[in-house]
């Protein structure tokens, strides 16, 4: 059975791994800077909110795929999976707020922010589609 | 939504793969709307029922006749 890649999931494809690379890179930079405590001031927060870019870009890649992919079971399925990673991120970020909101959870999020649990959401939605209607869509 | 996509492709003898290469859509979508998990947009009706040289009414069963039928 031949997997359905389109010109438009070729292009996501490679715009995560473009995306994904340069996450890592400023990651890294920001990190082994910060730890050496060698940048100050504005330059700070460029650094601090550097890697931050690369992650709203995958938020842009996911969306052009929705617009770029041309067959439509594949586009209902990519919208009901980020329909679900939206729902399940909001889910989870709500509850954290509120066990935070009456001190049951320690402050901060330990890295583990909102981002991630929209990436997670994509597979948790990706499981969705395979459950319900025999077929993922490939955006996980 | 129920039709007679399955009966039609085999009648030529094309696989799932064949008549999603003519439609040009995935053979997941042939898939889906050959199992009646997926209803077409009225434009890719109308690329399957000229592919098959059919009216769409021909291949996919109206769901409110389908329904007063059971009745």
């Amino acid at each position: 059975m031949s997997r359905y890649k389109s010109p438009a999931m070729r292009k996501y494809v490679i715009r995560l791994a473009v995306l994904m690379t340069t996450y890592l890179i400023t990651l890294l930079a920001a990190v082994t800077a910060f730890r050496s405590h060698m940048i100050s001031g504005p330059a700070a927060y460029a650094l601090a909110v550097l890697p931050a870019l690369p992650v709203i870009g995958v938020f842009w890649a996911v969306m052009r795929l929705l617009i770029e992919e041309p067959d439509e079971f594949i586009r209902m399925l990519l919208v009901r999976q980020a329909l679900v990673a939206t729902g399940f991120c909001l889910t989870i970020v709500t509850i954290w707020e509120f066990l935070q909101n009456f001190d049951l959870v320690p402050a901060g999020n330990g890295g583990f922010g909102a981002a991630f649990f929209w990436f997670m959401g994509l597979g948790v939605g990706a499981l969705y589609n395979r459950l319900t209607l025999g077929s993922t869509g490939g955006c996980a | 939504m129920n039709n007679r996509l399955k009966v039609l492709r085999a009648m030529r003898g094309w696989s799932q793969q064949d008549l999603a290469a003519r439609l040009e859509v995935s053979r997941q979508s042939v898939n889906a709307i050959e199992t009646g998990k997926y209803d077409p947009s009225l434009p890719l009706a109308f690329r399957i029922a000229e592919l098959f040289e059919l009216s769409i009414e021909d291949i996919f069963v109206s769901p409110a006749r389908h329904s007063s039928k059971a009745i």
